[in-house]
């Protein structure tokens, strides 16, 4: 039992950082239908972006305080993963938007490919490793054989994600700006008759999505302590994953489909064997989209009479 | 004054006060010319109406006005009360509602079928409310000026829905009305956007007779409460008929007349387009409806 609650608790962490960057996958699929494929190097890109200025800040500047150091690297992570996106539209999406549907799908996969040989090309191959910088565990249940703990750093990628859940689900139900997304998605055409700015629009849900992706890369890289330039693949793919099995343009589906994955993984890998975690997860998302194609959350396809 | 102009001079009927002016607009595509040469005008305040048969270019007209497409030639203005002048062939998509402050429908209903009915009508207020959300910053951390904002928006769309009598079912999908419905409501939808000139592609296509009464209730209420000038595509001629002040006449994508409704009525080459006769048999179509030989040729000169 207690070594199930520790399980539980890990695999919630994963889970998490796995909805976060899901969350990025959703909002850009839900307003142009596009899986955006670089989003996963968007992730690593700022994971490294994250670990620059950690070193930086304690290093160079010797500054002490963990709270305040890692409020300055997640605003200027999320500053300068927000340029990123931002660029990356630009140059790669917008000029083929209104081509044919398989243009930007396979663009999104150049940047992909870009970002992560960039990286190694600047950064070098080898991982790159963070001192651990909050060391403190919160004690929940204890025993004469097994303690189950909740490490600050695995609190702090829980709240994360569930206030960003809850800030981006408001921010698209009841804004302005979240109404002009979501009439975008619908038809972009009267969008635009309506006065809505619909490039614009779309630049700036690319610009949030990877202002998403670098709190997730930040938090990946406190969580496990190192980064290297192919470690937005894999996540990126179980991101994916979970979006679709959540099912994709929902918010509250991405979360959800992420902490699905995150489970099934660790649960396999402390119950089985860990080298079969990502066939179980992978394995879940075929029975999920067989009987329900449209993933948990997802809104039906009503086919138009 | 001559009422059926010659297609080799369609002079524009120069109205006191235009709210917009088309000259000489043509628009081609490839070797095909959907629209020649036209230029008319439509007078503040006005209700005008552009009809003509299948394919004579209306929808092509109203296609340039939006921005949706960039004439081949010719130029389209919008004045203002003011004396402002835009001119929408050039500006960007979303600037002829921004800043020129051209609303339109569609032949086939555009609505946000996933979103309520009063939010449909929130998107159109758009504009006004990012500016007081501060690009949603204010409205997420929930600001009393922003509050203020968003709660006059939707009184005032609160107002439209119940002048289209669809309090009831505010907060349903918009997909779920009936067709008249969702009709009427894409009309007060691109009213709250604040339009100068509100442009109508067949709003009464598909209507039943009673849903159009309340149609023409609603575009004279638009045009006597609230001053705003409209240009309609419309096949139903009782709708036509009893709403215009004006009526533009197109047929193969060149104007043939320009008038107030009586006038349009009595003109042989109206009526000759509408019954697909040759310019020659025209004088039979006068005998046929009744026109004598002189009355005739004061209006089609």
């Amino acid at each position: 039992m207690e070594f199930f609650a520790q399980q539980f608790i890990n695999g919630l962490t994963l889970g998490s950082i796995y909805g976060l960057i899901a969350l990025g996958y959703t909002m850009v699929f839900g307003i142009i239908g596009m899986v955006n494929f670089a989003h996963g190097d968007v992730f690593m890109l700022s994971s490294f972006i994250a670990l620059i200025f950690f070193l930086i800040l304690t290093s160079w500047l010797g500054l002490t305080s963990v709270a305040l150091v890692f409020l300055i690297v997640l605003v200027v992570a999320m500053l300068l993963t927000a340029l990123w996106g931002w660029a990356i539209e630009r140059v790669a999406y917008r000029a083929l938007r209104g081509s044919f549907r398989l243009a930007p799908l396979i663009s999104a996969i150049g940047v992909s490919i870009f970002l992560s040989n960039f990286v190694q090309v600047v950064q070098g191959a080898r991982n790159k490793p963070l001192p651990p910088l909050v060391r403190d565990v919160i004690v929940l249940y204890q025993n004469e054989q097994y303690t189950v703990t909740l490490s600050y750093k695995q609190a702090n990628i829980m709240a994360t994600t569930a206030a960003l859940l809850a800030g981006f689900w408001y921010l698209v139900q009841r804004t302005p700006f979240g109404r002009a997304q979501r009439a975008c998605e619908q038809d972009r055409r009267m969008a635009a008759l309506l006065g809505i700015n619909v490039d614009r629009t779309i630049s700036l849900t690319f610009v949030l999505g990877a202002a998403l992706a670098a709190v997730a890369g930040l938090l990946y890289l406190l969580y496990y302590g190192v980064v290297s330039f192919s470690d937005g693949f894999v996540p990126g793919v179980k991101a994916f994953t979970a979006a679709v099995l959540g099912g994709i343009g929902s918010l509250p589906g991405a979360v959800l489909g992420g902490l699905i994955i995150g489970l099934i993984e660790t649960f396999w890998s402390a119950y089985f064997s860990i080298e079969y975690k990502d066939v179980a997860a992978f394995l879940i998302l075929i029975v999920v989209l067989i009987f329900k194609p449209s993933g948990i959350l997802g809104r039906p396809e009503v086919e138009k009479v | 004054m001559s009422l059926a102009l010659p297609p080799d001079a369609p002079a524009a009927a120069g109205l006191a006060d235009p709210v917009l002016i088309v000259d000489h607009l043509t628009m081609r595509f490839g070797g095909l010319t959907a629209v020649g040469d036209v230029s008319f005008q439509v007078g503040r305040g006005n209700i005008t109406a552009l009809i003509g048969p299948n394919g004579a270019g209306k929808t092509t007209v109203f296609n340039c006005i939006t921005g949706f497409y960039k004439p081949t030639e010719g130029m389209i203005r919008l004045r203002r009360a003011d004396g402002e002048t835009h001119l929408l062939e050039r500006l960007p998509g979303h600037d002829v509602n921004r800043v020129a402050r051209v609303a339109r429908t569609f032949q086939n209903i555009r609505l946000f079928p996933q979103m309520t009915v009063l939010e449909n009508l929130l998107v159109a207020m758009h504009k006004p409310l990012m500016r007081a959300s501060g690009f949603s910053l204010a409205g997420i951390l929930g600001l009393p000026h922003y509050r203020r904002e968003e709660e006059a928006a939707i009184a005032r769309a609160a107002a439209w829905i119940a002048r289209i009598g669809l309090t009831h079912r505010a907060d349903e999908p918009a997909g779920d009305l009936p067709y008249g419905d969702q009709r009427r409501l894409e009309i007060a939808r691109a009213m709250c956007t604040d339009p100068v000139l509100l442009c109508l592609d067949e709003p009464a296509a598909g209507l039943n007779p009673r849903e159009s009464a309340d149609l023409n209730t609603l575009l004279r209420l638009i045009r006597d409460e609230f001053g705003t000038s409209v240009l309609l595509i419309e096949h139903d001629m009782s709708v036509v008929m009893q709403i215009s002040d004006r009526i533009v006449v197109l047929d193969y994508g060149r104007k043939i007349a320009d008038g107030t409704p009586d006038q349009i009525r009595a003109d042989t080459r109206v009526i000759a387009a509408y019954l697909g006769v040759d310019d020659e048999e025209v004088a039979a179509v006068e005998a046929e409806v009744g026109l004598t030989g002189t009355e005739a040729s004061g209006v089609s000169a």
